[in-house]
């Protein structure tokens, strides 16, 4: 209680230093804090010149993932990845409607949240980005040659994929772990026997070291708590991962009160090497819940299947699987430092940032410094597994990233500031305020055992003042800080797609000379590609059309098509014959109820057209490929059902 | 022939194989679209794009102007020039172990014939490309004609076009004039010394 009222009273008094601020904040005009008067040389990406780190930002409730320049915060593209995505075509096309299927079928949304950048050796190795879906809990992997999505796989028995899907020292596996606790497996139960019949999954996924592609390797049923944020240790805590948990209280409704009792949750530390052990040994069963494994082919194509008989492992079954370390209070982020010694947790409700240390935790283990247990689970002595605790260090902490220079960057939410602290003593170095309501925040590489300590970004959930406004709703923002210094400048605002929830981000020269430019097109193994316009044509099959055609700057072949009936099921093939960089080719169809297709060179894809109506219709070019893009047009005639006219199509000359 | 003679162009005969291996030619072309540019390359037996789609892009580009898309497979010198290399080649070192003064002159007169010849066909290639175009090219404009440099730069349109030896090239001008010194010197050394 003392500790609660302590904290009441610190947050009293820091509320009004924020409401002070804010409405200091409100007539400032273009004199607004922030900037220095150096800011804008360094940030200053000359035109032509590119930007020393990419940044791959969640776009949370949007879906998908954007990629921004650094320092310049320039957008250079979003990546579709949970959410129907017209520009691209992106689950409308058929080769990519696959991607989006779970099992509640065709899911063309989700909450994405934390991109999360695959390593060798502790380090980003460039290859892969995996982001989690919340909503309909999957993970998604992305290739980061051609930054498109080529994998995404639904995690059973979860509801709300929120910690996940951090990668392990080695990207031997990527994490999950459910924020919501459910009936597992799912059943039709009061929601009052919350305590009985709930659990909260952690599930761990494996990948393969070569393709990258996603296995559900198992799982643990751990007790009805909701599993919040997940890091997985290196150096010398490599083995193990780490997941915070609130609502220990296992409270089912309001939990807003009710989940905030507690004056400590727990952090689990998960020993994943003990828990391969105890698959190997048959410790796991196999649960029945069908779940959803979606992936892109050798051809460009996805498929989806649905996988079921995942392995569960009860903690109690595999001892030393799994370890709770109390930690105040609802604690949100869990984050490693670079040497894998220190674990910091995001104690929202809590006026101090506790500290764990990786040694401690194993000393406590063998010592058994155990308080109690939980469903078999021991629950370690705070004191026992505790480096230090920063005191005071404001209000809400949620994330903390670390710079090389032994110093760690802690967000806080509701005193919407960036607070800087040292590793080993737990000594707040510097402050800066950010604009507004800061949740996570990322320093490049910040997740690594050797970050590149230059910038911290800020990534705020409330905007308000800072652009120009745009009605009620506005852009979400990302603030670039300058720590190459002791004291932390704010050099540049942006805003982002969505909610940016977390960003990585990684030096530039370590992934842009091994951008694809273009597919090849001898090597497209589409079967609906046509490689050149000879083998343009048009074939029915009873109701259904395809079309092969080609499109090249400036004209499609075939471009004058005749014999479709209304009700036909139309199958366009498109097929850029373009071997160029920089030249896609665009489709649109006049009555398609999907998106245009978006082609890019040497590639095949498809869309589905079914005509209501009789009369002759135009598709032409949406991409401006060139100076004679608005010729590239042709025409297609409808007639009605049954009708005698032929088909028939033009090739060249 | 010398000693240091016949070995010279022995020597010389041989390091011309290295051409079939190398380009003698490169044609660039750079325009606002095209920062990174385009370019071919042309060796006795191929015509290549300098990145590996070049080739295509060039015919697709040459589309609009009304050019000919360039087949390397129904150029009939692609066929021919590795003839001719192979003989200058054999009649090198055939000359080299023979030893006759005469054969050396022989040897560096077909290398300019053919040095010569050569470039006379490369220009009319590059004329007849520039200049016999679609009657109904998309782009039309009156007294435009599309022929690349035989040596050095010009503006085509948007594109500005390069055109310079590329290091098979060079080695058969190193080649040439090596056996010209050669034939010089044993020219020299047949008559006596003037006073």
């Amino acid at each position: 209680m003392t500790r609660v009222s302590s904290w009441t009273r610190t947050g009293a008094r820091m509320a009004t230093l924020l409401v002070a601020f804010v409405a200091l904040g409100c007539g400032r005009g273009t004199t607004q804090a922030g900037g220095t008067g150096d800011a804008a040389s360094k940030v200053y990406v000359p035109p032509g010149q590119y930007d020393e780190f990419y940044m791959f930002a969640s776009g949370g409730y949007s879906g998908q993932v954007s990629v921004y320049g650094l320092p310049s915060g320039r957008l250079l593209r979003v990546i579709p990845v949970f959410s129907q995505d017209p520009q691209d075509a992106y689950g409308y096309n058929e080769q990519t409607k696959p991607m989006l299927q779970t099992s509640y079928g065709f899911v063309p949304w989700d909450d994405a949240h934390h991109p999360s950048l695959s390593k060798t050796d502790g380090m980003n190795d460039g290859r892969w980005l995996f982001i989690n879906g919340n909503n309909t809990p999957r993970v998604a992997r992305i290739d980061l040659t051609e930054m498109n999505t080529k994998e995404i796989i639904e995690i059973p028995n979860a509801a709300g994929n929120h910690a996940s899907p951090f990668v392990t020292q080695g990207t031997e596996y990527v994490v999950a772990a459910t924020r919501f606790s459910v009936p597992t497996p799912q059943k039709d139960v009061p929601i009052s026997s919350y305590k009985e019949n709930f659990g909260g999954q952690i599930s761990f996924v494996a990948v393969d070291p070569k393709t990258g592609k996603m296995s559900l390797a198992f799982q643990i049923h751990m007790p009805g708590f909701d599993y919040d944020l997940a890091r997985p240790g290196k150096g010398v805590s490599h083995g193990w991962a780490f997941f915070t948990s609130y609502n220990t209280e296992q409270a089912n409704t309001l939990l807003e009160r009710n989940a905030s009792q507690n004056d400590k949750d727990f952090i689990a530390a998960v020993n994943w090497k003990q828990g391969e052990q105890c698959v190997a040994a048959g410790k796991a069963k196999s649960w029945p819940t069908s779940y959803a494994h979606n992936w892109v082919d050798e051809a460009d194509i996805a498929h989806s299947e649905m996988l079921s008989g995942e392995k569960v492992l009860e903690p109690a079954d595999c001892p030393g699987l799994v370890y709770y370390m109390p930690t105040p209070k609802s604690p949100h982020g869990v984050d490693v430092d670079p040497s894998g010694e220190f674990i910091a947790a995001g104690g929202k409700l809590a006026a101090l940032i506790p500290v764990h240390s990786f040694t401690k935790l194993q000393k406590a283990i063998a010592d058994k410094a155990f308080e109690k247990e939980v469903d078999g689970i021991p629950v370690l002595k705070y004191e026992s597994v505790l480096s230090c605790e920063v005191q005071q260090p404001g209000l809400g902490p949620l994330h903390t990233e670390f710079d090389d220079k032994g110093n760690a960057y802690t967000s806080m939410f509701i005193s919407s500031e960036i607070v800087k602290w040292r590793v080993k003593d737990c000594k707040v170095l510097d402050r800066i305020p950010t604009y507004y309501s800061i949740g996570h925040l990322l320093v490049p590489g910040g997740d690594t055992r050797k970050p590149d300590g230059k910038y911290v970004i800020a990534l705020n959930k409330i905007t308000k003042d800072r652009y120009l406004p745009t009605g009620p709703e506005l852009a979400q923002s990302a603030q670039l800080i300058d720590i190459s210094g002791d004291k932390m400048k704010l050099l540049l605002d942006f805003p982002t797609i969505g909610e940016p929830h977390y960003a990585q981000a990684i030096l530039a020269s370590a992934i842009k000379d091994r951008q694809l430019k273009t597919f090849d097109l001898a090597g497209n193994k589409d079967p609906f590609a046509v490689k050149s316009e000879k083998e343009t044509r048009v074939e029915r099959k009873g109701h259904t059309v395809h079309i092969y055609m080609t499109a090249i700057r400036s004209h499609f072949v075939p471009d004058n098509i005749e014999g479709i009936q209304v009700g036909d099921s139309v199958f366009w093939h498109v097929t850029n014959l373009e071997q160029d960089w920089d030249v896609p080719h665009g489709f649109a169809v006049t009555g398609a109820r999907t998106s245009e297709l978006l082609i890019m060179p040497g590639q095949t894809r498809t869309i589905v057209w079914v005509p209501d109506r009789a009369g002759v219709f135009p598709f032409y070019c949406t991409d401006f490929c060139s100076a004679l893009h608005q010729e590239m047009q042709g025409y297609i005639r409808v007639s009605p059902k049954g009708a005698t006219t032929t088909l028939s199509f033009n090739t060249p000359k | 022939m010398t000693r240091f003679s016949r070995l010279s162009l022995a020597a010389t005969a041989a390091a011309l194989a290295l051409v079939y291996l190398l380009p003698l030619w490169h044609i660039g072309l750079k325009a606002p679209q095209y920062p990174e540019g385009l370019g071919l390359y042309i060796a006795v037996n191929r015509v290549v794009g300098e990145k590996p789609q070049d080739l295509n892009s060039i015919n697709n580009l040459n589309h609009y102007i009304g050019m000919k898309r360039i087949v390397p497979e129904s150029i009939p010198e692609l066929r021919l020039m590795p003839l001719c290399l192979g003989a200058l080649i054999g009649l090198g070192l055939l000359a080299a172990a023979w030893g006759r003064r005469g054969l050396i002159y022989v040897w560096v007169g077909l290398f300019l014939v053919g040095a010569v010849a050569g470039l006379a066909d490369f220009y009319r290639w590059g004329y007849d490309y520039g200049h016999h175009l679609d009657p109904e090219a998309i782009i039309k404009i009156p007294g435009m004609s599309y022929q690349p440099p035989l040596l050095g730069s010009k503006q085509l349109l948007n594109f500005h076009a390069t055109s310079w030896p590329a290091s098979g090239g060079l080695i058969l001008i190193a080649a040439l004039s090596v056996g010209a010194w050669l034939a010089f010197r044993e020219f020299r050394a047949s008559r006596p010394i003037a006073a």
